[in-house]
């Protein structure tokens, strides 16, 4: 299976060994072509964005007016906070130019002459290698006024970075773009939508890192070729990042579509002491949990897992093996997210808190099984009633957690568990995983 | 105690002004120079902040107070973040943390008393695949043991 974003080619993040690969070609043929048709190509291949919702890309796109007198932007998403997610560093890290040449062409296919790749601020090291490979880009004349002679066009772009400074919400579109605007990222309410009024009011489009070093790939080899890589609703590959009780973790780009066991039994190495996985969260934190003897035939892509009851997410798949606390797993998601809310819409300020305390009681041994509906109820409430969908990423691992393992919780609140046994998420300790296999 | 920028630092905010459409957006990066130059974020860093970006003392407190990463008092010279969330809990993130703890003696967002060490108990640092990990100011340390972080404290110990 051929990689589109991290293949096997030593040192692909230097420049020259990525234009010696073929790189900037794709850009340069890009200008030969007018705007509209790198819209239509990009949507013809089906690319779906990588940064949670799976929504088209080439759509997205066609949503920026073309006739205004506003300048247009657009911001590439790297705030990669959700828990589970660690894919977006990798490209940092590994193809950073094919990022930047998607970036390039994607300004060029909705007008925008300025991108800023937000960058969550823990990620220092990735900012100063993504600067590292935007000043070279600039230096070659691939970005900047010299674009004009590299491509012979009118068409002039720059890339910045804006470094965030610890704040998950700021992942969320709108939020990021008042933390841009050097505002408290408070996410706005929708509509208008960001293509209408975005960063100071003018159109904007926002796209994930991931999404956005795809593009070159299918302006070069053609949409059909991408369209048929991996599920037909949701073509391309994905950046698998598994993480848990698994012998191997890491990133895996394997096309969609691939099964869910596959990935872990076959990729990431399996379960240590070969236990069996009592939970599996497909697309980070955010996402509903899956039951691990319903892992049978779960095929990794949005539509199937919608059909499977949860959703692709960020492709941040969390294993966790049958010895595990799932109370004190799901205080904890709880918690971030209780901490992450940024207390704007009343349901999420007061309703995270509630599932934690909630949570954590049960934790104590001190829940019942009324507290077991109240959790249902409260994820209830804020479900649908809130600004951004901060308010559904805290409702949905709660709900579907204790209602996919209502055998679990309820021994837990019937003191049939004991608890000193049950706290302990196993541990290095105790079970001693191998370390995983960091590739460099 | 009074507060004004360095002439370097003062040059590099009017680069990251340079970026943005208007003054304001710079904000983020003065205040991580700031902090870089004073060691945290007083409230005659927020004023020095605010009338290098012609905005007001209240923007700049409003975004201080928003993000994690910016400290209202004094931390340690090497500011330990541990990770705590699933997946590094479920590879020993909380015994790391309760080991660092233990050692030092102090609690969440705590400072030894040579001022050396704080702690904070972090959120997802994007390093699952690498769990459990620890980053000591800008730096990752992953792929943990309680042996390899006894090593990592100790040698920190040791540049002092
Ligand atoms: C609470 C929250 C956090 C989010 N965090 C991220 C993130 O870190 N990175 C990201 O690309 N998208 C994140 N998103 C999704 C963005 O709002 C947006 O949909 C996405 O960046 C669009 O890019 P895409 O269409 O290429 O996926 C988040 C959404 C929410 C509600
Ligand atoms: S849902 Fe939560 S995070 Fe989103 S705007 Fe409302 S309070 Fe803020
Ligand atoms: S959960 Fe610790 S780095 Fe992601």
């Amino acid at each position: 299976m051929e990689k589109i974003l991290l293949p096997d080619i030593e040192n692909l993040h230097l420049i020259d060994v990525y234009i010696s690969n073929g790189g900037y070609e794709a850009a340069k043929k890009a200008f030969t072509q007018t705007s509209d048709d790198i819209i239509d190509q990009v949507k013809k291949s089906g690319l779906r964005g990588r940064g949670g919702a799976a929504f088209s890309a080439g759509l997205k796109w066609s949503f920026m007016p073309k006739t205004t007198d506003k300048p247009k932007y657009l911001c590439v998403n790297g705030d990669e906070s959700e828990p589970g997610s660690f894919k977006d560093r990798q490209i940092f890290e590994i193809n950073p130019h094919q990022m930047i040449e998607g970036t390039i062409i994607t300004c060029y296919a909705i007008g925008a002459k300025t991108a800023y790749v937000y960058i969550r601020g823990e990620y220092h090291k990735w900012i100063r290698l993504l600067q590292k490979a935007i000043d070279d880009a600039y230096e070659k004349g691939f970005i900047g006024k010299k674009m004009k002679e590299t491509f012979n066009t009118d068409f002039q772009c720059d890339i910045y970075i804006h470094k965030g400074a610890g704040a998950y919400i700021c992942g969320e579109e709108s939020s990021l773009m008042n933390s841009l605007e050097g505002k408290r990222g408070y996410p706005r309410v929708k509509p208008p939508f960001p293509a209408q009024n975005g960063l100071w009011g003018c159109p904007t489009t926002i796209n994930n890192v991931e999404t956005i070093a795809n593009v070159p790939k299918i302006i070069e080899k053609g949409w059909e070729w991408f369209s048929k890589i991996g599920h037909p609703k949701h073509p391309g590959t994905l950046l698998f990042g598994v993480s848990g009780h698994v012998n191997k973790p890491g990133v895996y780009e394997l096309p969609t579509g691939t099964l869910l066991t596959d990935i872990i039994y076959k990729y990431a190495g399996g379960v240590p002491n070969d236990k069996k996985i009592l939970c599996v969260i497909p697309g980070g934190t955010s996402m509903p949990p899956l039951r691990g003897d319903k892992l049978e035939g779960v095929k990794m892509d949005a539509e199937s897992l919608k059909e499977a009851e949860s959703a692709i997410g960020t492709g941040g798949v969390i294993v966790m093996d049958e010895d595990t606390d799932l109370v004190k797993v799901l205080a904890r998601i709880a918690h971030f997210y209780h901490h992450e809310s940024c207390g704007q819409c009343t349901p999420c300020r007061e309703g995270t808190g509630w599932l934690e305390k909630i949570l954590k009681r049960i934790l104590a041994g001190n829940g019942s099984t009324s507290d077991l509906e109240l959790l249902i109820t409260v994820a209830n409430q804020i479900e649908g009633n809130t600004i951004c969908a901060l308010g559904e990423a805290a409702a949905w691992p709660v709900k579907y957690m204790v209602e996919r393992f209502r055998y679990y919780f309820e021994a837990r609140v019937n003191d049939e568990v004991s608890l000193p046994i049950a706290n302990k998420v196993h541990s290095m300790r105790e079970t001693s995983y191998p370390l995983a296999d960091v590739k460099k | 105690m009074e507060f004004k920028f360095t002439e370097e630092n003062l040059t590099r905010i009017e680069q990251e002004v340079k970026k943005y459409p208007e003054r304001k957006p710079a904000v983020m990066a003065a205040l991580y120079l700031a902090q870089e130059q004073n060691g945290y974020i007083s409230n005659e860093v927020i004023k020095e902040v605010a009338d290098v970006l012609g905005i007001t003392a209240e923007d700049v407190l409003g975004v201080v107070t928003f993000y994690t990463m910016y400290h209202q008092k004094p931390m340690g010279k090497f500011h330990l973040q541990v990770c705590t969330n699933v997946s590094c809990m479920l590879r020993g993130g909380y015994e790391i943390w309760d080991q660092v703890k233990d050692k030092f003696g102090i609690e969440n967002l705590g400072i030894t008393e040579d001022q050396n060490f704080s702690l904070e108990e972090v959120e997802c640092m994007g390093s699952c695949g690498t769990a459990p990990m620890i980053a000591v100011n800008e730096d990752y340390y992953e792929n943990l043991t309680n042996e390899k972080v006894e090593e990592i404290l100790e040698s920190l110990k040791s540049t002092n």
